[in-house]
């Protein structure tokens, strides 16, 4: 099994940080995050775990400028995304997203899917096409790219989100359970492959998960409860 | 590419309501371009009448209907004898009835009217005509449907008359009418001493302005129009055109609507889709592009199958008898125009709601509740 990546010692560079982030929903009446302090430094491997509800997806989500803070300051690479006036660059060239679902368009096949970011992000269809059998043949999806999605195992569908979700060379890899919907021998294969590419591709991965023993194998554990970060480990 | 499945893949996904969609404009733009044509056809017929062999056209000012206008025979005389005019002929216009074809256009015309010197002599010839007050010249059409031939009595209206020859024109109005001598159209119609019109041939085409201002100075109560101005302005067109455009554009709003109900369904069916691309970088712009191509997909193919089913009903119009000549299936070029983009405009309009819609998606609530 890979393990954790250490952090190389040039590599400080602060990626993603969070300082006094709030937030809420309902007008208030549901708070999500209640002062939330968080730094991320560039090719460290983090997992963020907890029960459920304890915001682990909510904090997620405003890293990757899905969602806004009610209040405090979101930075991803040094630019502040309150001050941002749009996250579009941030989720064509600096962020990708894994969720448990591996909300792939059904009705596209593997290669079609994988290619949506690259579309958005007008990157020449030669060069997404090379990244694409680069990223399918470390995945061991190269023989199932005019695969629909429905045709693919639960297991091959989440490697093709992981494939997606790096297309455009992010530097930043957000995962929202990667594994959560997967049995355990899937699981392990996918999130060996999940640290193995973040390795190779020097990504910093944040990654939200209830799998201890998969958070165990991170570079750096951080415990939530109850909208704050708890115990950093 | 990419992008145009993702447009085409939807519409693929939901076949039934996309060909709904696409009937819906195909038959507001089919009967939007038979309408359109129809009338326009029915209107350049009836200006072909007037501009037979002549360039101007004088009738009673101020009226709103050809048929109401009245140009006393003085005036005829006085203009015919103006050195620039070359030719000047009175038509009196009328409608009259047969045994089995309610209304039949009658033309009270003299003998040297353009339309008996250029027709095609079916039966008959041109000298004949005038000679006595009860003899009238048929339309082929005309002829066909009355069953009758030269040197046979027919019942028009009141009176029965003598067929005397059958000519052949290339318009349907003159090939479905009767043509009588000017005096017994006159008595026929209780209009004695007078026309509908004069059209009017000058000698000189640099002599039009003298001529109307001539007409205007001389005589008060006549106006005096190019054949091209009358048709831009005489009212009767104008209503007709405008209906015909009025009706077509109702049809269309309909079509238009069911687009509409088409892709608010699209939006509203794939909201989760929908948060997935915008996860994946697309921009409001991309995303709106994606609607709006989707309906001007629908819109454009609906209007091209319409234009196909418009075409051959029209076709089929001009093979039924009764209205043999008289429909104009020659589809102007800038119709077709007109209807796509209007097709293409409603489109557009339908989806703008739902393309606004799925801009204001936001990912992180379509994704944790879909």
């Amino acid at each position: 099994m890979t393990q954790a990546t250490p952090l190389p010692p040039q590599s400080t560079k602060i990626v993603l940080r969070a300082e006094d982030v709030w937030k809420s929903y309902d007008d208030g009446a549901i708070e999500v995050l209640k002062g939330v302090d968080f730094t991320g430094v560039a090719g460290e491997t983090v997992a963020l775990c907890g029960p459920s509800g304890c915001g682990k997806s909510t904090l997620l989500h405003l890293l990757g400028g899905l969602d806004e803070p009610d209040h405090g300051l979101i930075a991803v690479n040094g630019t502040e995304l309150n001050r941002h006036s749009s996250p579009l660059r941030l989720l064509r060239h600096e962020v990708g997203f894994v969720f448990q679902l591996h909300n792939l368009i059904p009705d596209l096949t593997l290669e079609e899917n994988c290619l949506i970011p690259t579309v958005a992000s007008g990157l020449p269809r030669k060069q997404a096409m090379e990244r694409l059998r680069e990223l399918t043949d470390r995945t061991g999806l190269s023989h199932r790219l005019g695969s629909k999605i429905q045709k693919l195992s639960g297991g091959e569908r989440q490697r093709t989100a992981l494939c997606r979700a790096l297309m455009n060379r992010p530097r930043i890899l957000l995962a929202d359970e990667p594994t959560g919907s997967l049995d355990e021998k899937t699981s392990a294969t996918v999130f060996d492959l999940l640290l193995e590419i973040a390795a190779n591709e020097g990504v910093t991965l944040v990654m939200a998960t209830h799998d201890r023993s998969l958070a165990a194998r991170c570079g750096r554990l951080i415990e939530m409860r109850d909208g704050r970060i708890h115990e950093p480990v | 590419m990419i992008f145009f499945k993702l447009i085409l893949t939807n519409l693929l996904r939901h076949r039934i309501r996309s060909v709904v969609s696409i009937a819906g404009i195909a038959f507001s733009v089919a009967a939007m371009l038979t309408i359109v044509t129809v009338l326009q056809g029915a209107v350049a017929m009836f200006s072909g009448i007037l501009s037979s062999d002549s360039q101007l056209i004088v009738f009673e000012r101020n009226v709103s209907d050809l048929f109401f206008s009245s140009v006393p025979a003085s005036a005829e005389q006085a203009i015919a004898a103006w050195p620039m005019v070359e030719h000047a002929d009175p038509v009196l216009f009328g409608i009259v009835s047969s045994a089995d074809h309610p209304i039949i256009t009658c033309f009270g015309i003299t003998r040297d009217d353009a339309r008996l010197r250029k027709a095609t002599w079916v039966q008959g010839n041109r000298t004949a005509f005038g000679k006595g007050a009860n003899d009238i010249v048929l339309g082929q059409t005309a002829a066909d449907f009355m069953s009758t031939s030269e040197g046979k009595t027919v019942q028009i209206g009141h009176g029965s008359f003598h067929v005397i020859g059958v000519i052949k024109t290339a318009n349907g109005f003159e090939d479905g009418g009767v043509f009588m001598p000017l005096e017994a159209a006159q008595a026929f119609f209780h209009k004695e001493g007078s026309s509908s019109v004069i059209t009017i041939k000058l000698r000189s085409k640099e002599d039009v302005a003298a001529f109307k201002a001539r007409v205007r100075s001389g005589f008060p109560n006549l106006i005096a129009l190019e054949d091209s101005e009358f048709e831009r302005s005489y009212s009767q067109f104008k209503i007709l055109k405008a209906t015909a455009w009025a009706v077509g554009g109702c049809g269309l709003l309909l079509g238009g609507l069911g687009v509409a109900n088409t892709m608010i369904m699209s939006v509203f069916t794939r909201i989760r889709e929908i948060a997935i691309l915008r996860v994946n970088g697309f921009s409001n712009g991309q995303i709106a592009t994606m609607i709006f191509g989707e309906s001007a997909f629908v819109s454009v193919l609906g209007a091209v199958v319409g234009l196909s089913i418009g075409t051959v009903f029209l076709f089929a119009l001009k093979l039924i008898p009764a209205l043999h000549g008289y429909i104009d299936t020659s589809v102007q070029p800038w119709v077709v125009g007109v209807v796509i983009l209007l097709a293409l405009a409603t489109g557009v309009a339908g989806a703008l709601y739902p393309a606004l819609y799925a801009m204001k998606i936001r990912a992180v609530e379509a994704l944790r509740f879909e």
